[in-house]
């Protein structure tokens, strides 16, 4: 494979392309103290992307913005600013359409704004990585982090992950890569994250070498041509979907769209092997659970400490991966639970529903605590959300009734 | 080897399609074909679905014919009536979202250039005036404004057509079509001026019934754009269907409506003059040499 026979070489900056699993797994790490934003270029630094399209939208702009310093540093083949999150959508998707490793970023309301190309992302199977550093969208208006935009994101076809800590999102930005572009993947992949609570803080962070880099993207593995007219068969837009009315081209378009699902669900066993499983559980045994993505798992350990402190011993379950879905994975670690407690940072409670949605019993789920709209999720609401389904008295907080 | 599309599979050849055949024996790749060898070789675009008597098939053919290295061409487009055509075409044919197609051309452009460096990768934007001059108008300007290294043309037949028959901003002013009861309110939107403002080295205005001019007009936007800065040729497509123009009046019309507002223009900015006459050899660009000053 023509990948293999690149390991070892380098590429313009004299990185040396290293064998993904040798780079991520084995590799010296060197601990460094730095923001999520900060992390986000360090990673991309690393991954030898092609082209990279920026616009500003807080909170990811500092990661955009620092994008662009690698770009004038030479790390990045092309960079520019974009016109709006619709266009810079588009324009990552013309330079995949073209065999080009894509990278970029957005939030809140932009990712709403840029809402039309995920579907066609997928559809088009251009394993592009948009950052998704979380915040509330309209109206009103707000900057604050607020996860609701996953839950638009989850039904794009896309893969969605949610980091909980920079280290999190440092690996998975080049693991990120690794699974997209499988041939039997090769779909777009949404990294979110919680934004502030990771782009903003400062956390320590294990970097892989700086003169390692991730081999580059081979767009003659993908499953469906490039558009670089080099590579028969010639690739077609075709769109009978749209001019025959009949049967067939239904069934065509619906083959297409399964096929799209079906590509994630094949992501599960990469995405196993990269992360480490799709969840991760902590304590499992405890009768009562804590289950979520983003900080809120952040939140919930916390929350769990201290009720170990008043002796109420509750696990936790991470989950890491929303699409795909680690269906099997959560009925397995909740079997025997009978409290679910889920912690949110969105109004909606999207995670609590996937979960009703996926175990059996579901009355166990507490859909809550949820915050919103920048709030943030202090452990203390979580333990008295605990508490009062296990029925332990509580009070400790003003303002909830006692 | 891009050519390598217009190759049989060896053993395969007495298997493919008439169609496949014709391309491979007969069809213009690595060949320089013209408008006046048309009938003469299988052409890129022949099938469509497109109604009977539209002048915008015949303008995207000419356009096709005209492409100066077509085995190296990728087209973008949006929805709307032209892309039914020129999805059907053998070469590559990027349908992104609506009115979006500049900003894939930008990065398509992009990622092309930076696979590929220096060998030409020609990459034309064709969509109507709807997704030009309306949904697409920010992206258009904006990646004129970026000077991104693409054509656009603009197929405009002054009506949303594939949707049946709103107005768009590329219809003229009085003109009652749907969403216009009344009657359009405002101008036909002047985009060729505001290709001059942000910056197009080539902008031409044209109408299909001068197939060597199309072929000249396409020639030069798709050369100057490989290097020079972004290019747009706005072409007078119309609708006989919407229009109600009769089959065999379609040209007639095109002549009238040349005469009226559509009459051929074309500006070429002098980098682009200098770098057609160095690299390609037109005479008319060239830099005629200084008369020695003598005094009587």
């Amino acid at each position: 494979m023509e990948t293999t026979a690149i390991i070892g070489t380098t590429n313009k900056k004299g990185q040396v392309i290293t064998d993904p699993r040798v780079m991520m797994n084995e590799a010296p790490r060197t601990p460094s103290f730095f923001t999520g934003s900060e992390v986000i270029k360090e990673a991309v630094r690393r991954a030898n992307v092609d082209v990279m399209v920026a616009y500003p939208i807080t909170p990811q702009s500092e990661a955009a913005a620092l994008c662009g310093e690698l770009f004038a540093e030479g790390y990045i083949g092309d960079y520019f600013r974009g016109e709006s999150e619709f266009a810079v959508m588009s324009q990552c998707a013309g330079a995949a359409f073209g065999g080009a490793r894509v990278f970029t970023t957005t939030a809140g309301p932009g990712t709403m704004r840029a809402m039309e190309n995920f579907p066609m992302w997928s559809g088009a199977r251009l394993p592009i990585q948009c950052i998704v550093t979380c915040r509330g969208i309209n109206s009103p208006l707000s900057i604050q982090p607020d996860t609701i935009e996953i839950a638009y994101l989850m039904n794009t076809g896309m893969l969605v992950w949610h980091a909980e800590t920079a280290q999190d999102f440092y690996d998975w930005i080049l693991k990120g890569y690794m699974v997209s572009e499988e041939p039997d993947v090769h779909l777009p992949l949404a990294l979110c994250c919680d934004g502030f609570f990771v782009t903003h803080t400062k956390d320590v962070v294990d970097l892989t070498p700086v003169d390692m880099c991730l081999p580059p993207y081979d767009p003659y593995r993908s499953p469906v041509p490039c558009m670089d007219m080099e590579c028969p068969p010639v690739r077609m837009m075709r769109d009978p979907f749209v001019m025959k009315s009949n049967y067939i081209s239904y069934a065509t378009h619906a083959s297409w769209q399964q096929e799209i699902w079906a590509a994630a669900e094949r992501s599960r066993k990469h995405t196993i092997a990269w992360l480490d499983g799709l969840i991760d559980v902590e304590d499992g045994d405890a009768d009562i659970l804590i289950v979520s993505s983003g900080t809120a798992v952040s939140q919930g350990r916390e929350a769990i400490r201290l009720l170990a402190d008043e002796g109420v011993r509750v696990g936790l379950v991470k989950i890491k991966t929303l699409r795909p879905w680690p269906e099997d994975e959560l009925r397995e670690a909740t079997k025997h639970a009978s409290h679910i407690i889920v912690p949110e940072f969105n109004v909606i409670g999207w995670m609590a529903k996937e979960i009703k949605a996926t175990i059996p019993n579901h009355e166990r789920v507490v859909a809550g605590p949820r915050v919103c709209g920048g709030m943030t999720l202090p452990p203390e609401v979580i333990v008295e959300e605990v508490k009062k389904a296990i029925g332990m008295r509580s009070g400790v907080l003003a303002g909830r009734g006692g | 080897m891009s050519l390598d599309y217009v190759k049989f599979t060896p053993g395969f050849d007495t298997f493919m399609p008439k169609e496949y055949r014709d391309m491979v024996e007969h069809g213009p790749f690595g060949k320089k074909t013209t408008v006046s060898q048309m009938g003469n070789f299988k052409e890129i675009l022949e099938e469509h679905p497109m109604c009977a008597g539209c002048a915008m098939t015949l303008f995207i053919r000419l356009a096709i014919v005209a492409f100066p290295n077509p085995e190296d061409t990728i087209t973008v487009g949006t929805a709307g009536c032209g892309r039914l055509a020129i999805s059907q075409a053998a070469i590559p044919f990027v349908y992104g979202n609506y009115g979006d197609q500049n900003g894939v051309a930008s990065g398509l452009s992009r990622g092309l250039r930076i696979r590929f460096g220096d060998k030409p990768k020609d990459v034309v934007v064709m969509a109507g005036d709807g997704g030009t001059a309306d949904i697409g108008f920010q992206q258009v300007l904006h990646s004129w404004f970026r000077k991104e290294r693409f054509t656009t043309i603009m197929l405009d037949n002054e009506v949303y057509g594939n949707t049946g028959g709103q107005e768009s901003g590329m219809t003229t002013r009085g003109a009652v079509l749907k969403m216009a009861p009344l009657g359009k309110k405002f101008e036909k939107m002047d985009m060729v001026a505001m290709a001059k403002i942000a910056g197009c080295a080539y902008i031409a205005t044209v109408v299909p019934n001068n197939p060597r001019r199309v072929e000249s007009c396409i020639k030069k936007a798709v050369l100057i754009a490989r290097e020079v800065g972004p290019t747009y040729i706005q072409a007078y497509t119309s609708c006989n269907i919407e229009y109600a123009i009769p089959t065999d009046q379609v040209m007639a019309d095109a002549k009238t409506v040349e005469d009226d507002r559509y009459k051929f223009a074309e500006y070429v900015s002098e980098d682009a003059k200098a770098y057609l006459a160095e690299r390609y050899g037109y005479k008319e660009f060239a830099q005629k040499p200084v008369a020695a000053v003598t005094k009587a």
